[in-house]
């Protein structure tokens, strides 16, 4: 319902706080760098509050709240765009500007040495009001806008280094292949509008997610939209044809990395998702789909992860990974599930992203694991940090958020009607998961110093973010700060998500819940449970008996499992080419079509213009010849014809007496004849 | 053939004569020279007319021909003293070379 | 037509013919000169006696010696160098005066003077003229006779040296 209460009214100045000090931030000078981040951080610090305010009015009444406004006038309707706050959205705003915030106080840190710190936050700003006008979007319109931004900032700021050439590539990647997702989204809502006459979502009872629209739409109809929406958040989320964007986004400054791609815009495909649960929900086809999808997604990722040497890239795979298991979750068993491991993994992976940008910070912008090692003995709390952080992520028993946000997925999972391979594709994965973090932990934290973490003179991307002169030494507070902090939830977290006590799944869906233990029993929850600790102590344990025990010596020496199998290998490493096969079939279409498209642009659109220049030109050429070769020649034979007959005529006057005699002699006779003629007649 | 059409005949030809020389020769003498020819030929018609013509006065053909004997004579003075004068200047007689045009 | 008249005719024309055409200066007076003869004795034999020869006096003694005076003078046809101006070909000249003679001898034969007249005049004696002169035609006479002197003045100063210095 629309609602005047104070908080509803006011959630604008949620995203609209950071694009102001974007605004402001477009306009400062580099100088003015403390500034430009004040008030970045200051706008982010006053929508947490905004967030927290609207939380906690949701806390002890979960319902939904909306306003909406007309925007424009198409035609004889008016498009009505407008905000809501319900459950979700709720809960997303307190992450995304708490961690959020918690990254912005990281990057001050970590840009210090960058020169272009000012626009750094102002491109920040800038996403951190666009992601957050998203998440409280009511129409599915202001979606998309919201949406369109959020890309857009992601752009800016995996090329941030813009004169980095892989960077200015990656950027562009990432912005065209979202871009081949979003193109799915447009003509899903156009389809959508067209059928339903609105985009609103809630607009009591005439939104288009609400009972009545929805039961306008024919099946085949309602399939299509959620298909072509559903494409929008393959793009985003990095899901399984559109996932070779995220691992080539690693080019940005790692806050970036964590913050985007990690925690907030990769989920933005989920949230978008779980928005449009209602519609997706009515056509089982089109839940089958996104489950299929993100199981496949989850365990590619997790295979490709393995065989990774750049500390980013296996967490950019590890997150495309996570992300399918966020989509199988939404699509076997609901928005709670999906949202519950998106929540904690979005604490866990910017923890995780900001503990491998400490590292990348202590090593002077070292970013292969083989080149690093033994980095726990001088960088104890990124350690520390980083290991809650990883055993989050592989789904540690009982501790951890990332055990049960997981659980839930392979639950629902397990008790899928349909089919179970996602269930054991997901189990796969989640024993993979494991494997790889270890390989990670073990390569970078663990093992002899391959390393010399002495200033390098050929400086990769992220030298930038640290001062070459200090010595090896643990990060500054405002990096390790936020670690901790963001390790600390890493952990808390799992409570409100647990069986015994599911208070966020019971919050999402506007329900009271209350303290259980006798759940846990329930289901088979149990047996379960006792199977993904298996799988997680079974990678923890493979991972650390291949690469804890013998670490390798030195950098160039090849992987314990490269030498197992190098082919296998080699292809997991090149993400089984798919990068590839999209050069040689996408994109050679792509080039062959702006060939075609140049060459009708110079010979037929520019041809016409072309063709009135040359015919102007031809025009001229012919007015030209003519006045050259009829007009002047003319006159010029009608000047020499009237000299030339002048000649002829002083010819008579040649001074000649006897010619003139002659004359005068033939005139005389002529006139005697005349006059004799005249005369006789 | 009246005797009067024969010597209008023989009068007309010495004309035609000194015509075609005057007309012709590239020296200036010359073509005085035909000039005074067909001077002669005008006297001879004279005559002839007074002698075989239709109701002439007793001596008119005769006196005419008399004072154009006369300016005759006096032209032919003076021309040829303008030749002399020409040919001072000149230093030639040539027609052709006196067209009075710069050269 | 007597026959007289015709080799009289005939002795005009060629020596006329002869002026005209002959190469050298003063074969042409000469011949000039033979024509002039022919003319005074058609004159003569046409009964204008005193014309006659006053004729052979004025123009063969005097005119023609003058042409022979000035061609000696002007050293007759010494044109080395090649006409200025090259005239049309003599052959229009001729042509045009063969023109006026036909015209003429047209003229001629279609006129009355085919008709034979009456009686011609009887010769005239120099009394007579000299009444006639004197008498009918003073006027011209005196006229004549200031052309003459004119003529005879102008001549002269035409011809006469000019002073050096003053060109």
């Amino acid at each position: 319902m629309a609602s005047t209460v104070w908080i509803v009214r006011y959630l604008w100045l949620i995203p609209a706080l950071p694009l102001l000090a974007a605004g402001i931030g477009a306009l400062l000078k580099q100088r003015q760098r403390r500034f430009a981040a004040t008030i970045a951080i200051g706008a982010m610090g006053i929508s947490l509050v905004l967030a927290l305010a609207a939380f906690a009015h949701l806390l002890h009444e979960p319902q939904r709240l909306f306003l909406n406004f007309p925007w424009m006038q198409a035609g004889s309707d008016w498009v009505k765009l407008g905000w809501m706050l319900d459950p979700l959205a709720a809960v997303m705003l307190v992450m995304v500007t708490f961690v959020g915030l918690l990254i912005f106080i990281y990057s001050t840190a970590y840009m210090h040495h960058d020169e272009n710190f000012t626009r750094f936050f102002c491109f920040l700003s800038l996403f951190a009001g666009a992601m957050l006008g998203l998440l409280i979007a009511n129409s599915l319109l202001l979606l998309f806008m919201c949406w369109e931004v959020v890309g857009l900032t992601s752009y800016l700021l995996i090329g941030f280094w813009y004169e980095r050439p892989a960077a200015a590539a990656a950027a562009k990647k990432a912005f065209i292949t979202t871009r081949v997702g979003d193109l799915g989204l447009l003509l899903g809502m156009v389809w959508l509008y067209g059928q339903t006459g609105t985009l609103l979502f809630y607009d009591g009872g005439a939104g288009c997610m609400e009972q009545g629209p929805l039961s306008l739409l024919t099946a085949k109809t309602l399939t299509g939209i959620a298909l072509l929406i559903f494409c929008g958040a393959v793009g985003k989320s990095g899901q399984l044809p559109l996932h070779v964007w995220l691992p080539d986004a690693m080019e940005g400054p790692t806050p970036v990395s964590a913050l985007i791609h990690a925690a907030t815009m990769v989920a933005a495909g989920v949230y978008l998702v779980a928005r449009v649960y209602p519609l997706m929900s009515v056509s089982t086809n089109a839940l089958e789909v996104v489950a299929w999808v993100g199981a496949l997604t989850a365990i590619f990722a997790a295979l490709v992860a393995v065989a990774q040497d750049d500390i980013k890239r296996i967490l950019a795979y590890s997150t495309v990974s996570q992300l399918g298991y966020m989509m199988l979750g939404i699509g076997v068993g609901g928005v709670s599930v999906g949202i519950f491991h998106l929540i904690a993994h979005a604490f866990f992976k910017a923890l995780l992203f900001l503990g491998a940008g400490s590292v990348i910070h202590g090593l002077m912008g070292e970013q292969d694991i083989r080149e690093m090692g033994g980095v726990r003995k001088w960088m104890q709390v990124t350690f520390a940090t980083y290991a809650v952080g990883t055993l989050a992520l592989c789904g540690f028993p009982l501790f951890f958020s990332g055990f049960w946000s997981k659980d839930a997925i392979l639950h629902a999972a397990y008790g899928w009607n349909i089919s179970r391979v996602p269930f054991y594709l997901g189990a796969i994965g989640a024993l993979l998961t494991a494997f790889y973090m270890t390989r990670q932990v073990c390569y970078v934290f663990f093992g002899h110093k391959r390393r010399d973490p002495a200033p390098d003179p050929i400086a990769p991307s992220e030298t930038a973010a640290s001062d070459p002169h200090e010595a090896a030494h643990e990060s500054p507070a405002a990096m390790t700060v936020p670690l901790m902090i963001l390790a600390g939830f890493a952990v808390l977290l799992g409570f409100i998500g647990t069986p015994a006590w599911p208070w966020l799944q019971a919050f999402l869906e506007m329900r009271h819940s209350g303290v259980d233990f006798g759940q846990l029993a329930e289901n088979g929850l149990l047996p379960l449970m006792l199977g993904s600790s298996l799988l997680v102590f079974a990678g923890l344990g493979l991972g650390w008996w291949i690469y804890g025990r013998r670490p390798i010596r030195h950098a160039a020496d090849a992987d314990a499992l490269e030498k197992l199998q190098p082919a296998v290998f080699h292809a997991l490493r090149q993400g089984l080419y798919i990068d590839q096969l999209y050069a040689q079939t996408v994109l050679r279409l792509a080039w062959w079509v702006a060939v075609v498209a140049n060459w009708l642009e110079r010979w037929v659109w520019s041809g016409i213009p072309l063709m009135v220049s040359a015919l102007t030109k031809g025009l001229g050429w012919i007015d030209f010849s003519l006045d050259r070769w009829v007009v002047n020649k003319g006159f010029d034979e009608g000047c020499d014809g009237v000299a030339d007959g002048g000649r002829l005529l002083a010819r008579l006057q040649d001074g000649r007496v006897q010619n003139y005699l002659r004359y005068l002699g033939a005139a005389v006779a002529a006139l005697a004849l005349f006059l004799l003629l005249g005369h006789r007649g | 053939m009246t005797p009067l059409t024969g010597c209008l005949l023989v009068s007309s030809l010495l004309f035609a004569v000194g015509l075609a020389g005057a007309l012709t020769r590239r020296n200036t003498i010359l073509v005085l020279v035909g000039i005074e020819l067909m001077l002669n030929a005008a006297n001879l018609n004279f005559v002839a007319f007074w002698r075989f013509g239709h109701h002439a006065g007793p001596s008119t053909g005769v006196i005419f021909g008399l004072f154009s004997i006369g300016v005759a004579a006096a032209e032919a003075a003076v021309g040829l003293a303008l030749i002399l004068a020409v040919y001072r200047h000149a230093k030639t007689t040539d027609l052709s070379q006196l067209t009075g045009r710069p050269q | 037509m007597s026959a007289a008249f015709l080799i009289l005719a005939v002795v005009t024309l060629v020596g006329a013919c002869a002026a005209m055409m002959l190469r050298g200066l003063v074969h042409c007076a000469l011949a000039l000169a033979v024509a002039f003869a022919g003319i005074g004795t058609l004159y003569l034999s046409l009964g204008a006696q005193f014309l006659g020869l006053a004729q052979l006096l004025v123009y063969v003694g005097a005119i023609a010696v003058l042409i022979v005076f000035v061609i000696l003078l002007t050293r007759g046809g010494d044109s080395d160098s090649p006409p200025l101006a090259p005239a049309a070909l003599p052959i229009t000249g001729i042509l045009v005066a063969m023109a006026l003679f036909a015209v003429l001898a047209w003229a001629v034969l279609h006129s009355f003077a085919m008709h034979p007249s009456g009686q011609p005049a009887s010769p005239v004696t120099v009394r007579q003229l000299g009444t006639d002169l004197m008498a009918g035609y003073v006027f011209p006479l005196e006229v004549i006779g200031l052309m003459l002197t004119a003529a005879l003045i102008g001549a002269v100063i035409v011809a006469m040296k000019e002073k050096q210095g003053t060109q």
